[in-house]
């Protein structure tokens, strides 16, 4: 066990490349991933704030949303 | 090819898609990872440092593969205007600069037990440099401009002119004196790798090639929603 993490003596520079890139690509998949859920949640919010809005033009709702 | 590129029908089929080419990039990164570590051999010379081979190349390819879709993507942009090329170029950019970042790094991590140095200012290490600065240059020239469609515009441009740096990448290590190996699968007369250590480098690639896959589609559903938010946004200022 021992002797397969010292990697014939190259541990030290075989762990971080697969470490890094482990970190990397995973850190770059999570963002790009919860950046869509947020846009998503945001799309379905706006779309249920808009839609009776532009329907009814007469029911205006004083409700000042500055976000 | 063209039905897949009316957005909406896009969306659909991407959300279909994604979990399929999540389950195959796991699964290839498990095999992949697997033999590189327990069925590839330690090289004859190199010893066991040959296993970073399995994310070096990888990575180094995949940063010129996704450079050439940018480029790619680019060109079909601004000739046919099309509004998927420009969505996919802008969501390429990020996964090809980490994949040319990684490639740079894992080579320094290499290169110092086995050339004695981190870097060396030779044509292959300063090219695929250059390489990582385009793509920095592309991601602030998008974001540099007010007009959203301008941004676009000026780094479509930047992506084409830079594609000239994609052979001088690849035949770099014919041209000029370097450190760096020359090619040992992409050549001519085939491959000069054992198999047993190519199958990994495959796997790994096509692993490596799936996860760019998986991360675009996220991402192009991701701007494609984006774009539908801003237009909802709009429509609430002026009609509201």
């Amino acid at each position: 066990m021992a002797d397969f993490f010292s990697m014939g003596g190259y541990g030290a520079y075989v762990w971080p490349s697969y470490g890094l890139c482990a970190v990397i690509m995973l850190a770059l998949l999570i963002f790009s991933l919860r950046s869509l859920k947020t846009t998503e949640h945001t799309f379905e919010r706006l779309k249920s704030e808009t839609a009776p809005k532009i329907n009814s033009k007469n029911k205006e709702t004083p409700d000042g949303d500055e976000a | 090819m063209h039905r897949f590129a009316n957005p909406t029908r896009f969306l659909k089929i991407a959300s279909a898609v994604q979990p399929w080419i999540a389950g195959i990039t796991v699964l290839l990164f498990g095999v992949g990872l697997y033999m590189a570590f327990f069925t590839a051999p330690p090289d004859y010379q190199q010893g066991e440092s040959v296993r970073i081979m399995y994310v070096h190349v990888p990575a180094a390819w995949m940063g010129m593969f996704c450079y050439a879709a940018m480029a790619v993507a680019s060109a079909v942009a601004l000739i046919w205007k099309h509004p998927l090329a420009d969505v996919a170029a802008k969501a390429t950019a990020p996964v090809g600069a980490a994949f040319t970042f990684l490639s740079l790094v894992t080579g320094a991590l290499w290169g110092k037990p086995m050339w004695g140095t981190w870097w060396v200012w030779d044509a292959r290490l300063t090219s695929m440099l250059i390489l990582l600065f385009l793509y920095i240059g592309y991601m602030a020239l998008q974001g540099a401009f007010d007009d959203r469609a301008r941004g676009a515009k000026a780094s479509a441009i930047l992506a084409l002119v830079g594609a000239v740096n994609l052979p001088i990448i690849k035949f770099s290590v014919d041209w000029w004196n370097t450190l760096h190996q020359p090619a040992s699968v992409i050549k001519m007369g085939g491959p000069s790798i054992h198999p047993d250590m190519l199958w990994p480098l495959l796997i790994m690639a096509v692993a490596f090639k799936t996860y760019y896959v998986w991360v675009l589609l996220v991402r192009i559903r991701q701007e494609l929603t984006a774009n539908k938010v801003r237009i909802l946004r709009l429509k609430q200022v002026h009609g509201g």
